[in-house]
């Protein structure tokens, strides 16, 4: 087919890609919008397929086909509570994509000196330096949502300064390239120093940031993709690419304001290894007032209106059905039931939301931090789920706190508040919460997933 | 078209397709958010068609159709996997009618 053809069906893939953004709009429409992006793809796909220049290969088949029957898989098996693991991952092969597409492209037209334009030369850089960091550090973001290496930043003396010194000889290495070196081993090089800061990168930031990380290598694997695009003189790659650099840039805004904090901050700043002398509020003066599951029972059923607000704790216990049936149980008695959500609960954008919806509950119920806001001064009782800075008041009142001006769910304001939480630790960022210490807050300790088990047993006995 | 002028074209089409990003992504709710970031993270599987490209052009050494190969590998599992989690994902958002009969 000729160029213009297949421009004109790469064409019809942009449209179905933007269409598919924008019927994420509403929850209603949002799974039709991802089945006309997914067809846009498949027309991508052919189109790149009948293009001159492009022989079809077995070893073309047989890659995708265990590329895809590897995806599939994954993608099925996958547990909701794993699914910001399963976004790093699925950032991290776009990105190692982008960049062996870089090295490949590189071979293919370096040789004979001079050959490539400069920007094609910067384009091929910029998707290898780009891909081959997000390759690495989505690669460390997997490790740690999935535990296999620590949550807590890794940080050692001279850590921005060695940072520092890897992506200045990537730069360095780039330079070179553009101003004339074009040794095949001087990209690979790049491509090696890219892997080694995506790993530095992201192994000081700490889980409690990782929606801010997550969102910032999806940027930065669209970016990628946009630079390959560049490479290859092929708008769809670049639209594509740039609409994923500008979702992931606008996620990683959202998640900075939510924490109220800077992206550099969030990056650089190793949040919860400062031991932040500066939050008072001893905890050995903090009076805990620890209770049954009976007695929160008692509270939960002769209340007219009760606010959950899930953390990552819900998650990591897989507690969201044994919520939703506490939740069904007490609205089957009459009182009001609706979850406030926090945008940075969880460790990714919106993965609350998603387990709930996992569990069934309508999104209807699900409240937004405004809203919710709203609604916790006629709140009989706030049930906090395995949430902590969330809903730390420290972020309201003490200018000394680490995280102070942090927008927060003000469970605080609802008569009374109800904590589940494993023990008395302080959350991941090691910061006090004197909600605890609250002479309305009462504490159950245990396991979230029994401890709402036993929540819902006590209400039916009553 | 000369390359300065294709170069040129990109750029534009780079910037519009910015401004359409962030004009079409700021009206997502954030209840949506996570079925924003898989659905994203499948377009950006667009980077397998940079992949087949550089897998199936003729006449190159066994080195290029290699990593080729390995990007085709990963871009196919980047495109199969984003889809598919999201689409599970978006199954599950329901509007069910209330179950409650008046409080």
């Amino acid at each position: 087919m000729g160029t213009n053809g297949i421009n004109l069906l790469y064409l019809v893939t942009i449209v179905c890609f933007v269409l598919a953004l924008r019927f994420l709009s509403s929850p209603a429409h949002a799974r039709r919008g991802n089945q006309v992006g997914a067809a846009g793809m498949v027309v991508a796909i052919v189109a790149t397929l009948l293009k001159s220049g492009v022989d079809i290969t077995w070893l073309m088949v047989i890659g995708a086909a265990i590329g895809g029957a590897f995806g599939a898989v994954a993608a099925r098996r996958v547990k909701m509570t794993a699914m910001p693991q399963m976004v790093a991952l699925f950032n991290g092969v776009g990105g190692g994509a982008a960049a062996l597409v870089a090295l490949a492209e590189f071979h293919r037209l370096a040789p004979p000196a001079g050959r490539m334009h400069a920007d094609i030369s910067v384009a091929i850089l910029l998707s290898a330096l780009i891909g081959g960091t997000s390759f690495a550090g989505s690669a460390i973001a997997f490790a740690k949502l999935q535990e296999w290496i620590k949550g807590r930043p890794i940080v050692y003396p001279g850590q921005k300064l060695v940072n520092a010194l890897v992506f200045g000889a990537c730069l360095a290495a780039g330079v070179a390239v553009v101003a004339g070196a074009e040794h095949g081993w001087l990209l690979w090089a790049l491509v090696g120093g890219a892997l080694v800061f995506g790993v530095m990168f992201v192994l000081p930031i700490g889980g409690a940031d990782m929606p801010v990380v997550i969102s910032l290598l999806n940027a930065f694997t669209g970016l990628a993709a946009a630079a390959t695009g560049f490479e290859l003189e092929n708008n769809v790659l670049i639209v594509s690419g740039m609409l994923v650099g500008a979702s992931g840039t606008f996620l990683t805004i959202m998640m900075g304001r939510a924490m109220n904090r800077s992206i550099t901050n969030v990056l650089f700043g190793a949040f919860g290894q400062v031991s932040s002398s500066g939050s008072t509020v001893g905890g050995d003066e903090m009076t805990i007032r620890s209770t049954t599951a009976d007695d929160v029972a008692v509270m939960l059923a002769y209340a007219s209106k009760v606010v959950i607000v899930p953390g990552y704790g819900m998650a990591v216990a897989q507690a969201q059905h044994d919520v939703r049936a506490l939740a069904d149980l007490l609205e089957s008695r009459g009182v009001e039931v609706t979850y406030a959500i926090h945008p940075v609960a969880g460790r990714m954008p919106g993965h609350m939301n998603v387990l709930l919806a996992e569990a069934n509950v309508p999104y209807t119920q699900l409240k937004e931090m405004d809203e919710a806001n709203g609604e916790f001064a006629r709140t009989d009782v706030s049930l906090v789920i395995g949430a902590n800075d969330v809903v730390n008041p420290d972020a309201r009142n003490n200018a000394g706190s680490p995280i102070y001006g942090m927008p927060i769910l003000n469970v605080d304001q609802s008569q009374a508040t109800v904590v589940l939480k494993r023990s008395m630790s302080p959350g991941f960022a090691g910061i006090e919460n004197p909600l605890f210490g609250n002479p309305k807050t009462v504490m159950l300790f245990g396991d979230a997933k029994d401890s709402v088990a036993k929540l819902t047993a006590g209400v039916k006995t009553l | 078209m000369s390359h300065t002028a294709t170069l040129v074209t990109e750029l534009t089409v780079l910037v519009l397709a910015i401004f359409l990003g962030f004009e079409v992504i700021s009206k997502v709710p954030t209840m949506l958010h996570t079925p924003l970031m898989s659905g994203t993270n499948a377009i950006h599987g667009i980077v397998l068609v940079g992949a087949l490209i550089v897998a199936g052009s003729p006449g190159q050494g066994t080195l290029v159709h290699v990593i080729g190969f390995v990007a085709v590998v990963l871009a196919s599992a980047n495109v199969v996997g984003g889809f598919v989690v999201t689409d599970r994902m978006l199954e599950m958002f329901k509007k069910k009618k209330e179950p409650t009969q008046g409080d």
